[in-house]
């Protein structure tokens, strides 16, 4: 319990996927203009990362390893990243409609999100046991809910703002998130799991 | 002769008109999460150039026998062989790379840029202009992460590739080789580009294909720059 608790708050705070790991920063500067559309493509990362940690952990211990395939690694995960989220998408599409309206549009981008396949890479760099692994998902998803939504927030505000021509667009969005991740800094000096 | 000079366009493309990180803002995790000095970025740059000439080329050669519907899942293990391969001859060669640059180096797979060239020209063209797409398109990258990377290590850490330059000129700021610092110098750098090369050839020119080209492959970042450019 006290390990699961470590991994959230190292999860959340410490080392931020976002902020601190830069691990789906296309997601991150991409979507984060609403609240809202945060919020939907927050929730379809942390159901495909809870999923994707889940499968391919067990696609890892139980084919990779046994048969000494570690250095197929990569390759695996992507392939099974991409077809769990084509298999997640068909079946919402068929059994819950209405999730599937909330999420749809926001599952296709998630396959080349770096923070599914960095936290799979994670899980086998620290040897996560299958709770420790698919909690761990579940911590980096809410970690990323908690950058997204806090920096649509920043967004929203900048919107209105007197911004010099240069800087309009990407480069003034890349400086508020540096404020932002500045913020996060004064997690660093809670323990690192 | 005019082919050739086909050839040279398409090397120079990707350093400067489209530049992958500063023009296209594709393969944004690389560069900012390893760019806390400028040999991670050299390194760096070097194994997406080759994973990216690679899958160029591979990719080229089989665009008339791979149908369109299966085309995403078998491009996505073109890119992952290579990135297995390179990942495999750093830890052979260059261990201290390849531990510096840790995960990153898997997640190459994930690198936008190696998707959006393969949808958007290796799809489209011959092998030999999809090799020099490849080459023109990773030196583009390798320059700007070298870039970035420079900015933070001396700003930073007071030194370049290890050699101490700042000793009596400023105490390095330890805020830039910390990620706030990567975002920080990442928009200053953006902007200072933006600036040089004017807007307008951006309004003009590459939005139109880049989006065609993300919008199967790295829907989120086209979208990034939508929502940026807006």
């Amino acid at each position: 319990m006290k390990e699961l608790f470590a991994i959230l708050i190292g999860a959340m705070f410490v080392e931020n996927f976002v902020l601190s790991k830069f691990l789906g920063i296309c997601p991150f500067l991409g979507v984060s203009k609403k609240t809202s559309t945060a919020v939907g493509m927050s929730g379809a990362v942390i159901f495909v990362l809870v999923l994707s940690q889940a499968v391919t952990w067990l696609v890892n211990h139980y084919l990779l390893v046994p048969n000494e395939l570690e250095y197929l690694q990569t390759i695996a995960f992507i392939l099974t990243i991409a077809a769990l989220v084509q298999l997640v998408e068909t079946i919402l599409k068929k059994m819950i409609p209405s999730l599937y309206k909330a999420l749809g549009v926001y599952l296709p981008l998630i396959t080349t999100n770096c923070a599914v396949l960095g936290s799979a890479l994670l899980f086998v760099e620290r040897q996560y046991s299958f709770v420790q692994a698919v909690f761990f998902g579940f911590a980096a998803g809410l970690g990323f809910t908690l950058a997204l939504v806090l920096f649509s927030g920043v967004r929203e505000r900048l919107e209105t703002c007197d911004i010099p021509e240069a800087f309009k667009g990407m480069p003034i969005t890349l400086i508020a998130a540096s404020l932002v991740s500045v913020t996060f800094m004064g997690f660093a000096s809670l323990i690192i799991p | 002769m005019e082919e050739k000079k086909g050839f040279l366009s398409i090397l120079f493309n990707g350093i400067i008109k489209e530049n992958p990180t500063f023009r296209l803002l594709l393969g944004m995790c690389p560069s900012l999460a390893v760019t806390t000095m400028a040999k991670n970025g050299l390194g760096m740059g070097a194994a997406a150039t080759f994973v990216l000439v690679g899958s160029n080329l591979v990719i080229s050669l089989i665009r008339k026998i791979v149908p369109d519907k299966v085309r995403i899942p078998v491009f996505i293990t073109v890119i992952a062989g290579f990135t297995t391969i390179v990942h495999m001859l750093l830890a052979a060669f260059l261990p201290e790379i390849n531990k510096q640059l840790g995960i990153y180096i898997p997640l190459i797979v994930v690198n936008c840029i190696i998707f959006a060239r393969a949808e958007m020209f290796a799809q489209k063209n011959g092998p030999i202009s999809s090799i020099l797409d490849g080459i023109g398109m990773g030196i583009g990258f390798t320059l700007a992460i070298t870039l970035i990377g420079s900015v933070r290590e001396i700003l930073g850490a007071g030194t370049w590739m290890g050699i101490p330059v700042t000793v009596n000129l400023f105490d390095p700021a330890v805020l830039f080789i910390l990620p706030p610092g990567g975002f920080m110098v990442m928009g200053l750098l953006v902007a200072a580009f933006n600036k040089i090369t004017e807007r307008k050839r951006k309004e003009t020119g590459n939005e139109a294909d880049s989006e065609a080209g993300c919008a199967a492959g790295c829907p989120g970042c086209s979208k990034a720059m939508h929502g940026g450019e807006a």
